[in-house]
């Protein structure tokens, strides 16, 4: 049904001189969910903002199914969106809040009748279609809001953080009932976020954003096993991934944590920090449910300070004997370790994560 | 909470009768002045229970006028008061939501200043322009007609600050969405924000009828032919005769029909703002 595609887009607010959004480029497949990830003040709602034509592209170009719609106003643009605080219309009905952007349309009264009872019926929302939005729970407000995207079949979905005024189990089951309904129906999305879990499982793909910059688009998984960025890293991943001062060396195939521990890599890095070199500065990472515990053989000795029991897990605490930097790690089971305990972990070599220290991105074989 | 002794209550009522009567008690007395006839009134004591005149009086001023002010019957003026009040509330109404919507949903040159022009006229009230504000009624040829009447109070800096703090507390939002439905900035006016300040509307209503209904120094000026006189100006007419003894009597039935469209118009919409205070619709 349509592809969404940007070029360069950037966004600078009248008035201010900083650019919010600064040049991201991307293209969201049709029918593809695609997730809007990144920290608060990073862009997400004014680049959604941008694709719904409620705020102006200050330069690159935006289109849909290959039109340029830069200029074109937000009822042209054939786009619903979910707001997060609905923006329902509390003087009207659940059905009116539903007809009116039909009605605008010129629609045929039969033809709304039957979209809304269908909307309705999809979103479970029959018995409530005389209610006003302030005689609903917020799911069904949430519902309503997102009946009334339904009913217009956009060409293009967009919700900002349509789920964050729930509560947590509402908003587990809410976000299984959005994806199958995006799937059920086919239609390109664009989903803000800044909640990880709702992003790994709603999202074909997804974008995070630093700053007004995609550090990253790609699937889920990939997002977690292959970062682009520390920021990327350290964003996705519950607890966030331990960062170490190390050095490559050994030509490349090794790591040198500061304090002299040396960890082997499984193909040599090529493009170190070094125009050309293959030694010198690196960010190592280490995601703590990629450490296991050892304590015969590990390689990092740390010395434990808190260890926090989650039942099915246990999140250990602690520093690096070496060199006294943190190191948090996410084992299965109980781990009975007290403070001040001293205990060995080793880690696979192909579940280190290299960074270039100075620009963050990505070093790989 | 208070409590509830039975001694607390039955000084809380006691002390709202109280109230009452007082407020009660001069109308009371204007409307068995007014079914009085005129020898009744003016001897001490004064009768304290209504008359047999009720018909008399009332179909003579509504009727017949009475002479002392030019025989025009006081339904005409009534019904003058009535358009005069009905065009100062609604168009007060009408341009003040008009200006606060341009104001805050729509970004122009001199957006500010145009509100602070506005905002300066709360400083220059009708008593304060009169003579300029005459002077171009008459150079428009307003004098004696209801455009006269009304135009000149029409411009309300109150009711627009009024209507301009209720827009900003109506989420952007809902605007968002209205144009993602594709509404227009005027649909959008109509169908969503003058629904949602039906409230504002109504109270807003009832005090600017009023207003209009109590104006007297400017109908005065403007108006010289008796046939357009409003009611509130004959009543302070009827007072003022110069060499006779007032009409009491009929001045009461006067003052009691200027008192009724208030109070039909208070009674009529407080049912309005008070379901609109009770169930708050944001
Ligand atoms: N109307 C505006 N004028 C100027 N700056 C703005 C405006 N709206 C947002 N900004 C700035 O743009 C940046 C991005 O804002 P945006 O609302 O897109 O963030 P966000 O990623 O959606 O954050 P959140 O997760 O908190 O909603 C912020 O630094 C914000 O201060
Ligand atoms: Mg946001």
């Amino acid at each position: 049904m349509a592809e969404v595609s940007f070029q360069a887009v950037g966004k600078t607010y009248p008035g201010s001189r900083t650019e919010v959004i600064k040049g991201i480029s991307a293209r969201v497949a049709d029918g593809e969910l695609m997730v809007l990830l990144g920290p608060s003040g990073c862009g997400k709602s004014t680049l959604l903002r941008m694709v719904a034509g409620l705020e102006r592209i200050s330069r690159g170009t935006m289109a849909i199914n290959g039109r340029i719609v830069n200029d074109l106003e937000p009822k042209d643009r054939n786009i619903a969106m979910v707001f997060q605080n609905y923006a329902l219309y509390p003087h009207m009905s659940v059905f009116d809040n539903m007809a009116y952007g039909l009605r605008i349309a010129r629609i045929p009264r039969a033809e709304i009748r039957a979209r809304v009872a269908e909307a309705a019926q999809i979103l479970e929302l029959t018995p409530f279609l005389k209610r006003k939005p302030g005689q609903l729970s917020g799911g069904q407000r949430q519902r309503v809001a997102m009946g009334r995207a339904i009913v217009r079949n956009p060409q293009v979905f967009l919700f900002d953080e349509p789920l964050s005024n729930l509560d947590a189990k509402l908003r587990t089951q809410m976000r299984v009932e959005i994806k199958k309904l995006q799937t059920r129906l086919g239609v390109t999305s664009l989903y803000v976020t800044h909640d990880q879990a709702e992003a790994m499982t709603l999202a074909d793909r997804i974008m995070v954003i630093n700053d007004g910059v995609a550090e990253q688009v790609a699937p889920p998984l990939e997002v977690y096993r292959r970062p682009a960025s520390a920021f990327v890293a350290g964003f996705i991943g519950t607890p966030a991934m331990n960062f170490l001062a190390g050095r490559l060396c050994g030509d490349g195939r090794a790591v040198e944590l500061a304090g002299g521990v040396r960890l082997g890599l499984p193909a040599p890095v090529a493009g170190g920090p070094m125009a050309g070199g293959t030694e010198g500065a690196i960010t190592v990472g280490i995601r703590p449910e990629s450490l296991r515990l050892d304590n015969g053989h590990g390689d990092l000795a740390v010395a434990v300070d808190l260890t926090e029991m989650l039942g099915a897990d246990s999140v250990v605490h602690g520093r690096l004997a070496d060199n006294g930097s943190t190191l948090v790690a996410r084992l299965s089971g109980i781990v009975p370790a007290r403070p001040g305990d001293r205990l060995r972990f080793t880690i696979a070599a192909d579940a280190l994560h290299l960074f270039d220290t100075t620009s963050g991105r990505r070093l790989d074989a | 909470m208070v409590e509830s002794r039975w001694w607390i209550t039955a000084l809380t009522h006691a002390v709202l009768l109280l109230g009452v009567l007082v407020v009660l008690l001069p109308i009371y007395l204007a409307f068995v002045a007014s079914t009085h006839p005129v020898q009744n009134v003016i001897q001490v004591p004064m009768p304290m229970l209504p008359g047999g005149h009720f018909w008399e009086n009332y179909s003579q001023v509504l009727g017949r006028g009475v002479p002392t002010v030019g025989n025009v019957p006081i339904a005409v003026m009534l019904f003058n008061s009535l358009v005069m009040a009905l065009g100062i509330a609604a168009g007060k109404i009408a341009i003040s939501i008009l200006s606060a919507f341009a104001i805050v949903y729509f970004r122009f040159p001199l957006r500010m200043a145009f509100f602070w022009l506005i905002f300066i006229t709360l400083m220059l009230p009708v008593e304060v322009r009169i003579v300029p504000t005459f002077q171009v009624a008459a150079d428009l040829n307003l004098l004696n007609s209801y455009t006269g009447l009304i135009l000149p109070l029409i411009a309300s800096a109150t009711a627009t600050f009024l209507f301009r703090q209720f827009f900003l507390t109506v989420p952007d939002e809902l605007a968002e969405a209205a144009r993602m439905d594709g509404a227009g900035p005027m649909r959008f006016f109509f169908d969503i924000l003058l629904p949602l300040s039906r409230t504002n509307i109504a109270a807003l209503f009832v005090i600017l009828f009023i207003y209009g209904w109590n104006q007297y120094l400017w109908p005065l000026l403007i108006t010289t032919d008796r046939d357009m006189t409003t009611v509130v100006i004959s009543v302070q007419a009827l007072v003022s005769v110069m060499e006779e003894e007032p009409q009491w009597h009929l001045l009461m039935a006067v003052a009691m029909l200027a008192m009724l469209p208030p109070v039909a118009v208070v009674l009529l919409m407080q049912r309005w703002f008070v379901k609109g205070l009770v169930e708050p619709e944001k």
